[in-house]
Formats: structure tokens, sequence, C-alpha cells
């Protein structure tokens, strides 16, 4: 059985579906730090360097989501569920002009899924 | 974008040029004219952030009228170096100015932000295109247009707009020479990739997880020093916890661990969350919704992983007009510090505790985590005050004392909280590059050819 480590509701799917639209092919990058981290940014593939430190967590909406390995040994014990919501973020995710911020919803893995995913 | 950056370039060798005296009155000027103008800056930003009045009226502003004063005064006090490196030659260390500087600042102090990034680099002979965060771009505004004629033209530039519209076209462009930057973490390596476009120095402010250690000496003595420990445990919710250096993790020595917390947790019941327009208020409103949103599904996953709730943790509802405010509940968590909330910068009035058993281990979960800004350290014990400092991977650890930003103390971070320091004068040194002039007085020639 396969297992998931990230889903998107649909909402936010559709607004993911606006941006690639505009924008071309994009991926999802998890940001941590502060002010607006802690959140996915979405952004235009190839802007954003990625090598073997960039975990591919799943693909939402054809969209690649990626989070660095450092902290994914923090995360991977839970699974994201990408929403939106409306906000005014500062980072350079391409929803924000939009009024829109893309918002994580997290829950603990179960432990079927966890044997799946992480043994 | 263009427009800015291209009267920031006309504008640089004149201001360059331009003697430390008139550039020191000039920053005087703008310190003068927030001071006199200090109430209504605080009720902006108030506005803006929905930070509480007294907070604004006391810390944001006067710290941001403070640091403009600071570099006025340091460009008029420092001098250059000579150095004979023998009977004949002389080498002359010059600091210039790098020319155009980007800045995008954040939205939890907004005034104060823009204040400890555009003095030193005005002060050091730069022109600067500055983009406020668009939560709040209010205080920016009110300042350019209270300061429209202070500067020649070209030399302050603000531009509002979204990251992807604005910040990306600023940190980009390929005429600005160095890009400053206070954020999170993907945006910083983007910002840093656009850098490296363009060959440009970058500094990096990325934000914490910020350890606060109580040894047992604190409960030594029931006195006013652990009265103020105790206030410095509460300071997590300094800010609704909006600051990159936000306490968010306290650390307690298990021995004095229940009757500690017992007071903390008191201390942090009897906070007044309310109108951020009255003065009695010290916990706000959180900036936006979606920062709402984070916490409160950071508080949900807390509770997942098995933290015990010790007060808080929920969003708090208050009645008439702010019914639909952005409001959180002080919270502490208990729990390990392998948690989620114990290693994710939740920027709410969030807090997890855990408790440790002596000094190497109250080290080792201090230095476990990604990030490296702030640290406090409580102690009544003369050794411990040098070494746990001396021993956590952090840019600034507050000893004794928490949340202090004096304009004169270097501040920045270590591991994945950036690099490069913001206040102090060594700052001016980040936004200048050292011309070496190696002169010789000798009138014989090398005799090689």
């Amino acid at each position: 059985m396969k297992f998931e480590r990230v889903a998107i509701t649909e909402k936010a799917a559709e607004i993911v579906k606006q941006l690639k639209a505009k924008h071309g092919d994009l991926i999802f990058h998890q940001s941590g730090g502060c002010c607006d981290g802690s959140a996915p940014m979405v952004i235009e593939e190839g802007d954003m360097y990625l090598d073997d430190s960039d975990i591919l967590l799943g693909q939402l909406e054809g969209v690649n989501y990626y989070m660095n390995q450092d902290q994914f040994e923090y995360w991977k014990h839970t699974h994201l569920t990408v929403d939106i919501t409306e906000g005014r973020g500062s980072s350079f995710s391409l929803e924000i002009p939009l009024g829109l911020r893309f918002i994580i919803h997290s829950r603990l893995l179960n432990d079927e899924e966890n044997a799946g995913l992480n043994m | 974008m263009d427009n800015a950056v291209a009267a920031a370039n006309n504008a640089k060798d004149a201001w360059g040029n331009s003697s430390a005296a008139e550039r020191s009155g000039l920053l005087n000027k703008v310190a003068d004219i927030i001071e006199a103008n200090l109430e209504e800056f605080a009720l902006v930003e108030t506005c803006d952030n929905g930070k509480p009045i007294r907070e604004t009226l006391n810390a944001d502003i006067p710290l941001a009228v403070d640091h403009w004063r600071y570099f006025a005064a340091a460009i008029r006090a420092e001098e250059g170096s000579a150095t004979e490196l023998d009977a004949n030659t002389l080498s002359m260390i010059i600091r210039e100015p790098l020319g155009v500087i980007a800045q995008i600042i954040p939205w939890n102090f907004p005034l104060l932000m823009l204040s400890w990034k555009l003095p030193p680099a005005l002060a050091a002979g730069n022109c600067v295109v500055l983009k406020p965060a668009e939560q709040t771009p209010s205080t920016a505004t009110l300042l350019m247009e209270k300061i429209a004629e202070v500067f020649p033209p070209g030399v302050v530039n603000v531009i509002h707009g979204f990251g992807p519209e604005a910040g990306k076209p600023l940190a980009s462009h390929s005429k600005v020479d160095k890009v400053a930057f206070t954020g999170e973490t993907t945006t910083g390596q983007l910002i840093m990739q656009y850098a490296s476009k363009n060959l440009n120095p970058v500094t990096m402010e990325l934000g914490g997880k910020s350890p606060n250690i109580f040894f047992n000496s604190v409960m030594d003595e029931d006195d006013a020093y652990l009265d103020k420990a105790i206030e410095g445990a509460v300071l997590f919710a300094f800010n609704q916890g909006e600051v990159c250096t936000c306490p968010s993790r306290i650390l307690v020595q298990e021995d004095i661990y229940d009757a500690f917390m017992e007071r903390v947790v008191a201390r942090t019941k009897a906070i007044v969350q309310d109108n951020p327009y009255d003065v009695n208020t010290m916990v706000g409103a959180q900036a936006s919704n979606d920062q709402y949103e984070k916490i409160l599904s950071y508080l949900k996953i807390g509770k997942e992983e098995g933290a015990k709730v010790l007060t808080g943790g929920n969003a708090c509802k208050l009645d008439g007009a702010l019914a639909n405010g952005f409001y959180i509940e002080p919270t502490i968590l208990e729990g390990h510090n392998k948690m989620r909330v114990f290693q994710e910068e939740i920027f709410g009035p969030v807090v997890s505790v855990t408790k440790f058993k002596d000094e190497v281990e109250a080290i080792e979960i201090a230095n476990d985590t990604l990030y490296g800004l702030g640290a406090g350290v409580w102690t009544r014990d003369a050794h411990q005050l040098y070494q746990i400092p001396r021993a956590i991977k952090a840019g600034r650890v507050w000893v004794n004392c928490y949340h202090a930003y004096p304009a004169h103390a270097p501040f920045g971070g270590y591991k994945k909280s950036g690099f490069g320091r913001e206040n102090h004068l060594m700052m001016m040194n980040h936004y200048r590059q050292a011309k070496n002039m190696l002169i010789s007085y000798d009138k014989n020639k090398l005799g090689f050819f």
C-alpha cells in the first residue's frame, strides 16, 4: 500500500491551478524561520537551486513539494495538508498578490503510515 | 523599481563624498522628526500591526529614534587606520561605501526594523532602496512624508509591493551593490541566489528558536531577581511572540521545575490581552489572518504530539468590536525538544517548556536546533554566567536579562539564523568596502629593471 506525506485541500488546489496557468511549472518549498516562515512557499520551477539536501515529500496538483533535509528530520513523523487562507504575506511566494497565503495543517502519521514511509 | 534604483545610482557619488558631519546632521534630523511625532508614529504602528500601544510608545518608536542618533554619532567618532609597515611604507585603510543598498524588512517591528537598516547604510555613505513588508507599510510611508525634504533626491527610496512583484525585482537587480534581508529561510535562500548572479554581498537575519535557560540558583531567594527571572520567562508573549528572538523554548533545571513553572504560569495568566489602543493592554492581536491560522495549526499539532497545555492553548475570543480580531491566548506547552513546537518558529505567544538535569544537558538541548539567533541564561552562579553563554551557539546571549536591543550591541545569527550583524558600529562595515592605499616614501627604485 502506498502512503503519502502531503495532501492538498480542494480550495488550495484551485489556487495552484490558477498560479500554474499564469506562471507555468511550479514547486512548493517548505520555509523555516521567522516572520512568514514555517509555511509553504510556491515559486516557479527552476527559480530555486535544489540538490540532494532537498527532500521531495510528494506531488500536489502536479507540483513537487520539497523540504530541506535537516528540517525534514523534525517533520518526518507528521502528515501535511496544504490549505489556503486569506492573508498578506511578505515572502516571495506567488499566491501573495492574490491576497491569499498557503498554510499547513499537520497531523501525526499513524503507525501504519509511519512504518510505510519512515522504516 | 528601475526608476528607484536609477535615482539611487544617480545620487550615490555626491552622497558618498559628503562629509561625515553632513550625513550625521541629517540622520539626527530624522531622529528629531520621529521624536517630535512619537505619538503619531506609535498610533499608526499599533493600527497597522495590532501590537499594544504601550509597546509602540515605550519601545518601538523611542528605540527607532535612538538607532538614528547612534549612527549619527558613530560616524563622527570613528577613525580609519594607518600603519607604518616599514620606515618608508604606509598602509592606509579608507572605508568606502558600496553604493546602492537593497533592503527588505519585516512586519513585526516595522519602523524599528527600518531604523535598524537605514541609518547604518546611510551613515556609511550609501544610497538605499528599501521595501517594507506589505502587511505593515504605513509607518515607512509616514516617515517618508515627514522627511521628504531632509535628504538630497535619490538618497532614500522606499518602494511598496508584494514580494514576488517588488521584493524579487529589487533583490535581483543588477544595479544594486548589496542586499540586506530579514525574513524566512526560503526567501533568504532565493535572495542569496539572485545576489550570486551579481556577485553581491548579502546579510541575512532569518529567525530562530531561542532557548531561555533557568538554572536552579534563580530560586535560591524569593527576591527582586527571582521576580525578574519569572518576567524573563514570560517575555515569550512580548509583541505577541512575533519576534525573531522570541524566547520560545524555556529550559528549567529539574529540581526547581515545578515551583518555578507555577510562578511562570501564574504570571502568564495575569497577562492583560485586550484592545491594542488601551495603554493597559500587554498583548494585542497577531499581525494578520494567515499568522493567526498558522499559530492555531501549531497549537493543534503540539497537542497531538502529546504536549501538555499548562495555560492557554486556544484562540482568544474578545467581545464587541474585537470579536473578529486575531487574538491568541498566551500559551505554555510542556513537552520535549524533539517535538515540532520545540523546533519550528511559531511566531506567536506560544512557548514550549522542558526540564534538564545539569549543565551538560542544558547546553545539549539549547543547541539542538537548526537556528542560533538568541538565547537567555539565568543563574546566580558566577561560573555559569560566563561558561554557559560561551557554550551556546547563538549570536546574542542575554545573561540575566532578555529582549534588550540597544543600538550599541551587535545582533545577528549563527547557523540557519543567518549571518552578518545589525546594530553596533561594526554594522557599517557590512555596508562598506576597504580601500587600501599602500604608499611608498622611498625615493629609491626597486632595482629590478
